[in-house]
C-alpha cells in the first residue's frame, strides 16, 4: 500500500497512465497504479448513519467495499436525471473503496508538459483533492489524489 | 535487529518470566533442591549466554545473582522472603536492561554496583543487607510492569507450540532438553493471520455454496460437497488450534503480583491456579490479561483481610485466591474468586446512592446480588482508601468493557463475610461466529448469538404488553419491565408500514438486558466478523460487517453501541431534530457586504438591505439640528458613521453605503468598501457592542456584523436608543412567520433572527400568509397591521390566521392607537426591532 502512495507521487511528473471518468461534463482521473476494478454491475447495500457521502457498501469477490458517492464529496450539483453509474474500485491502506461516477473514459497517457498547478479560481476543497489539472486537446482534466479522496 | 540478539531477548525474556514463578515456588518451599537447581541453572544459563554476547553489564548483574544463588545451593545461605526479593529485584533489573537493549540495540548507560553490593553483602552472610529501599523497590516495579508488557509482546509474537515446550520442561524433570523441544518451530504471526483469512473466506464460500444447493438438488454434487463440508470444518478446527494457548501465559505474572502484593499490604496471601492448561485464542489472552491481573489485585487488596482479622472470624490464616478456568459449551469460563470479606453491600448502596446512580427505593427493590453490580460502574470504589495498588476506582468498568469487547461478559457474586467470585465467560473463537440474521426497514442485520438472550415474538395485535414509562417504550416480561430500543429509530431507516415491528431481540449487556425491536428474524448463519472500514468506525452501533451466504453485505449490530445510543435517542427526538435544524440555519448562507469603518476590524451588512454605494464629497453636506445630512436625488438624506465621533468635513470623497428605509434614503458612511461575499454566516452574538448584532467569520476573518436597524433608530431623533438587544437565545428552534410586504423591513429582521436561532419564514400578503401557515407548524406570527385594513379576501386569510393558536404580534407606526383586534397579542412599532425579538424570546 505505501508502495501505491510512493508510486502515485512519483508518477504525477512523469508520463502516467491514468483512468480517465467523468462527473457530469467535468473530466476527472486518478492514476492507473491504484485502480484496482471498474465495475458496471454492482449492487449497494446502504448503511445506516453513514455520513452523506458514502452510499453503503458491496461485495467485490468476497471482500467488503465502500461506496463512495464521488459527486457528492466533490460537492458538485446533483444532477437532473441520475443515470445508472459506474464504480471505480480503489484501495486506501486496508480497505478498498469505490468511487461512484457517471461515466467511465479511457485510459490515456498523461503528457508531463501538459500539467500545471491547481489554478487559484479552483473551489478550496476540490484544490485539497486534486493534485493539479492536465490540459488535454479540449478539456482539462483534474487528477484526483484517490487517498484524500477515501479519507471523507 | 541483529538476529542473535532477537533470540536472546526472546529467550531470555521467557526464562525471566520462568524464574518469577521459580523462586516464588522457592520461597515457599526453601529446601526443595529441583527447585533451587532448576533457578540456578537458569541463572547460570543467562549469564554465560551474555558473557558470549559480550553484554558486560547483564554478565555483571548475572553474576552476582548467581553467587548468592549458588550459596543458596550449597547450603550455606537460607533462602528467606528478604533473600528472594532480592534476587526478584535483580531481575527486575534484568528486564530494565532488556527493555534499553531492544530499543538502543546496546546496553544502557550505568552501573548496578549498588545492587551487586548488597548481593555480595547476603552473599556472605551480613543481615540486613538484603533489605530493599523503598524508592529502589518501587522503581523496579513501576519498571516491572511496562517491560514485562513489551516483553509479553515478545512472547505472544512467538508460534504458540513453542509454549508447549515450556510446561514439559518446568514438569519437574529438570533438563529442558533440546530433543524434546524440537517438535515445534516458530512461525512468524502474518503468516498465521493470512492463513486464518484464508481459511475464514473458505468456511463463507462453503456457506456460500451450501446454501445454493440447498435450494436445488444435483445428485452427484451432494457426495463432494459433504465432503468438503467436513474438509473444510476440519481445516477451520484446525487453524483455530495453531492460535490456541493454554491460559497459563495470561497467568505467568500474577504469583509474583500477588506475593509482592502480600509483603506490601502485610497480608498472607496465596494463589492457587487450576485449569492452566485451558487453552483459548491468542488473541483472546492478551486481551484478558490486564483485566485479570486487575481482578486479582481487587481481591487481594479489598476482598481478603488481614491475618489478624481473619484468624479472629475462624479463618485461615492466608487467605486464598483461586484462579479457575475450563472450557464450557464453545466458551472459556475463568473464575477469580476469594475466601475474604465479600463485597459489602452496605457501602455499594451507600456510594449508588451517593454518585446519583440510584435512589433509596430502587435500591430497597433490588437483590444483594443486584447491588453488587453497581460495582462495574465508572468511578465507583468503595475502597476507604485508595491505595497505590488498586487506583482510584476506574478499573471495574474498563475490565468489563474490555471483556464485552471480546463478545463476553463477566459477573460478580458475593457473600458477605465469606468471599467474592468474579464469573468471566469469553467465546473461543473470534473470527467467525454465530449471529442472528433479523430485519428491519427491509434491511438486513447481524446481531452476535452471544449477546442474544431470548426472542420474543408480539403475537397479533399484543401490543398492549408494549408500555411507556416517561416515553421510553418497555415491555411487561414476566415480571420485569424490559427497557425497548425501536432499531428502525436507532438506525434512522425509512418507515414503510406502520405496524410492522413484531419480535423483540433480547440483548444481554452485561447485567442489564433491553429489548431490540425488529419487523422479522430470519435464520442464525455462521458469520465472518470483518471490521468496518476507516470511515465507519466512529458509529457505535456496528461492530463490523459481514458477507452472508447469499453475497449480500450486512451490518453486525454491537448491542453495547445499542444501548449506548439508544439512551440518547430516548432523551429527545425532537431536540435532536431542533439542533440539526438550528445547525443548518445558522449556516445559512447570507451575502453580505463587506467594510471598513472606523477601525480596522472588517464589517458586513446583509447586502439585501443595501440600496446603492455612492461617493458623496464632503462638501455637499449640511447640517440639521447639529446632524449631518445629505441632499439625495431630490431627499434630503441623513448621514451616519459607525465611530460616533467621526467628523465628516474636510473635502473628501465619502464612501456611502445607502440604505432605503420606508422610501427614505439614510447613508452610512465608510471608509472603505472591501468585497461582496456569498457565504455561511454563523453568529455569534456572545461579545457584541450596541451596535453589532454579533461577530462571525467571514470570508476567513472576524467580522462585526453590524444591526442596521440600529442605526436607523439613531436617525431618527425622536425615537430613543435600544440598549442592545434581549436576544433570548432559546434551545429549541422556532418558526416565526412574518406577513409583511415590505421586503427592506424582512431584510432588516432577518440577521437578528438568524442570530437568535430562529427560523424565520415571510410571507408578503396575507393569504400567502395563510398558506405559509398551513405549509408548516407555525410558533408565533408578526404581522404588519397595516395589511388588515383591506378588502373581502383578506379577511378569510384573517380569520384562518386568527383561529390559529399560535400568539401574533402586530407592527404598528402607531402603538397608541386602540382599536387593534382582539387576537393580536401584543403590539410592537415598527423599526423597535428589541423590543419586538425579546417579545419573540418569550413565547414558548
Amino acid at each position: 500500500m505505501a508502495q501505491a502512495a510512493v508510486v502515485e507521487t512519483a508518477e504525477v511528473r512523469g508520463t502516467s497512465e491514468c483512468l480517465t471518468f467523468y462527473v457530469g461534463e467535468q473530466i476527472f482521473g486518478i492514476l492507473v497504479a491504484r485502480v484496482q476494478d471498474v465495475l458496471a454491475d454492482y449492487s449497494i447495500s446502504p448503511i445506516p448513519l453513514a455520513p452523506a457521502e458514502v452510499l453503503g457498501s458491496l461485495n467485490l469477490r468476497g471482500r467488503i467495499v465502500t461506496a463512495i458517492d464521488v459527486r457528492r464529496r466533490l460537492r458538485l450539483p446533483a444532477p437532473e436525471e441520475q443515470l445508472r453509474q459506474m464504480s471505480i474500485v480503489t484501495f486506501h491502506g486496508d480497505d478498498l473503496y469505490s468511487f461512484i461516477v457517471d461515466r467511465v473514459g479511457d485510459v490515456i497517457a498523461l503528457d508531463p508538459r501538459t500539467f500545471e498547478a491547481n489554478p487559484p479560481t479552483m473551489k478550496a476543497h476540490l484544490q485539497e483533492l486534486s493534485h493539479g489539472v492536465f490540459r488535454l486537446k479540449d478539456s482539462l482534466l483534474i487528477l484526483l489524489d484517490v487517498d484524500k479522496l477515501a479519507q471523507l | 535487529m541483529d538476529d542473535l540478539l532477537q533470540e536472546f531477548l526472546t529467550e531470555t525474556s521467557e526464562s525471566l518470566s520462568t524464574l518469577d514463578i521459580e523462586l516464588i515456588k522457592l520461597e515457599q518451599n526453601p529446601d526443595d533442591a529441583e527447585i533451587l537447581s532448576n533457578i540456578f541453572r537458569l541463572m547460570h544459563t543467562l549469564k554465560g549466554t551474555c558473557g558470549f554476547l559480550g553484554l558486560p553489564r547483564l554478565e555483571a548483574i548475572a553474576h552476582a545473582g548467581e553467587n548468592v544463588l549458588g550459596k543458596i545451593r550449597d547450603g550455606e545461605l537460607k533462602a528467606t522472603p528478604e533473600i528472594v526479593t532480592l534476587i526478584l529485584e535483580v531481575i527486575d533489573r534484568i528486564r530494565m536492561i532488556l527493555v534499553a537493549l531492544e530499543e538502543q540495540q546496546a546496553e544502557p548507560e550505568g552501573d548496578d554496583h549498588d545492587l551487586r553490593e548488597r548481593l555480595e553483602k547476603a552473599a556472605s552472610g551480613e543481615a540486613g543487607a538484603s533489605t530493599p529501599q523503598p524508592s529502589m523497590k518501587s522503581e523496579a516495579q513501576e519498571a516491572a510492569p511496562p517491560p514485562p508488557a513489551e516483553v509479553q509482546q515478545k512472547e505472544a509474537a512467538s508460534l504458540a507450540t513453542k509454549q508447549e515446550e515450556a510446561p514439559e520442561a518446568r514438569d519437574g524433570n529438570g533438563a529442558r532438553t533440546g530433543s524434546i523441544g524440537s517438535q515445534s518451530i516458530r512461525v512468524n504471526l502474518s503468516v498465521l493471520e493470512n492463513l486464518m483469512t484464508m481459511v475464514s473466506e473458505l468456511v463463507l464460500t462453503r456457506n456460500q455454496l451450501l446454501q445454493l444447493t440447498r435450494d436445488q438438488h444435483h445428485e452427484q454434487l451432494n457426495v463432494p460437497l459433504q465432503r468438503l463440508n467436513q474438509v473444510v470444518s476440519e481445516l477451520q478446527e484446525g487453524v483455530m488450534k495453531t492460535r490456541m494457548q493454554p491460559i497459563e501465559n495470561a497467568w505467568t505474572k500474577l504469583p509474583r503480583i500477588v506475593r509482592d502484593l502480600g509483603q506490601e499490604l502485610g497480608k498472607k496471601i496465596q494463589l492457587v491456579m487450576e485449569g492452566a492448561d485451558t487453552e483459548l485464542d491468542r488473541q483472546v489472552l492478551e486481551m484478558i490479561r490486564d483485566p485479570l491481573t486487575h481482578m486479582v489485585r481487587n481481591s487481594a487488596d479489598h476482598g481478603l483481610e488481614r491475618p489478624e482479622e481473619r484468624l479472629a472470624q475462624g479463618k485461615p490464616e492466608v487467605g486464598t485466591i483461586l484462579l479457575n478456568a475450563f472450557h464450557q459449551g464453545g466458551h472459556i469460563i475463568i473464575q477469580i474468586s476469594d475466601d475474604g470479606r465479600g463485597v459489602d453491600i452496605e457501602r455499594v448502596r451507600q456510594k449508588a446512592i451517593a454518585n446519583g446512580l440510584a435512589t433509596e427505593e430502587q435500591l430497597a427493590g433490588m437483590t444483594d446480588q443486584q447491588i453488587c453490580q453497581f460495582v462495574f460502574r465508572p468511578g465507583f470504589s468503595t475502597a476507604k482508601e485508595v491505595t497505590a495498588v488498586s487506583g482510584r476506582g476506574v478499573g471495574m468498568d474498563v475490565v468489563r468493557s474490555n471483556i464485552e469487547k471480546l463478545g463476553g461478559n463477566v459477573e460478580l457474586t458475593s457473600t458477605a463475610g465469606q468471599g467474592s467470585c468474579f464469573t468471566i465467560k469469553i467465546p473461543l473463537t473470534l473470527a467467525i461466529v454465530p449471529a442472528l440474521i433479523v430485519e428491519s426497514s427491509g434491511m438486513r442485520f447481524a446481531i452476535p448469538q452471544i449477546a442474544v438472550q431470548e426472542l420474543v415474538r408480539l403475537a397479533g395485535d399484543d401490543d398492549r404488553r408494549i408500555e411507556h414509562v416517561e416515553d421510553t417504550p418497555v415491555l411487561r416480561l414476566r415480571d420485569s419491565l424490559l427497557p425497548l430500543v425501536h432499531l428502525r429509530k436507532l438506525l434512522r431507516l425509512p418507515t414503510q408500514k406502520e405496524e410492522m415491528e413484531r419480535f423483540i431481540v433480547v440483548a444481554r449487556v452485561g447485567a442489564y438486558s433491553f429489548g431490540i425491536l425488529v419487523d422479522r428474524i430470519l435464520d442464525t448463519e455462521e458469520i465472518v466478523v470483518k471490521p468496518v472500514s476507516a470511515l465507519l468506525k466512529k458509529i457505535p452501533v456496528f461492530s463490523g460487517n459481514t458477507i452472508l451466504g447469499d453475497g449480500s453485505v450486512v451490518m453486525i449490530l454491537d448491542p453495547n453501541g445499542i444501548a449506548a445510543s439508544s439512551s440518547e435517542i430516548n432523551l429527545d427526538n425532537r431536540e435532536e431534530q431542533g439542533a440539526e435544524d438550528q445547525e443548518m440555519q445558522r449556516q445559512e448562507s447570507l451575502a453580505m457586504l463587506l467594510f471598513k469603518a472606523s477601525d480596522n476590524t472588517p464589517k458586513a451588512i446583509p447586502l439585501a438591505l443595501v440600496r446603492r454605494l455612492e461617493e458623496i464629497e464632503s462638501s455637499r453636506i449640511e447640517h440639521s439640528d447639529g446632524r449631518p445630512i445629505v441632499q439625495y436625488r431630490g431627499q434630503l438624506m441623513p448621514l451616519l458613521t459607525v465611530d460616533p465621533q467621526q467628523r465628516l468635513d474636510g473635502d473628501e470623497k465619502l464612501q456611502v453605503i445607502v440604505f432605503a428605509n420606508e422610501g427614505k434614503p439614510v447613508g452610512l458612511v465608510v471608509d472603505e468598501i472591501l468585497d461582496i461575499v456569498e457565504t455561511e454566516v454563523d453568529i455569534n452574538t456572545a461579545t457584541s457592542g450596541a451596535h453589532l448584532i454579533g461577530t462571525a467569520t467571514v470570508a476567513g476573518k472576524a467580522t462585526d456584523i453590524l444591526d442596521v436597524g440600529w442605526f436607523l433608530e439613531k436617525s431618527f431623533p425622536k425615537m430613543t436608543l435600544a440598549p442592545g438587544q434581549a436576544n433570548g437565545q432559546s434551545p429549541r428552534r422556532r418558526d416565526i412567520l412574518l406577513i409583511d410586504p415590505d421586503d427592506f423591513h424582512e431584510g432588516l429582521l432577518r440577521p437578528h433572527f438568524l442570530a437568535a436561532g430562529i427560523a424565520l419564514h415571510a410571507a408578503p400578503s396575507l393569504k400567502a400568509g395563510q398558506q405559509e401557515c398551513q405549509r408548516r407548524p407555525i410558533d408565533a406570527i408578526v404581522i404588519d397591521l397595516s395589511l388588515l385594513a383591506n378588502g373581502l379576501e383578506e379577511k378569510e386569510a384573517v380569520a384562518a390566521l386568527a383561529s390559529g393558536e399560535h400568539p401574533i404580534i402586530g407592527l404598528t407606526d402607531d402603538p397608541e392607537a386602540t382599536a387593534q383586534p382582539g387576537w393580536i397579542s401584543e403590539v410592537v412599532r415598527r423599526g423597535d426591532i428589541p423590543r419586538l425579538m425579546s417579545k419573540i424570546a418569550k413565547i414558548q
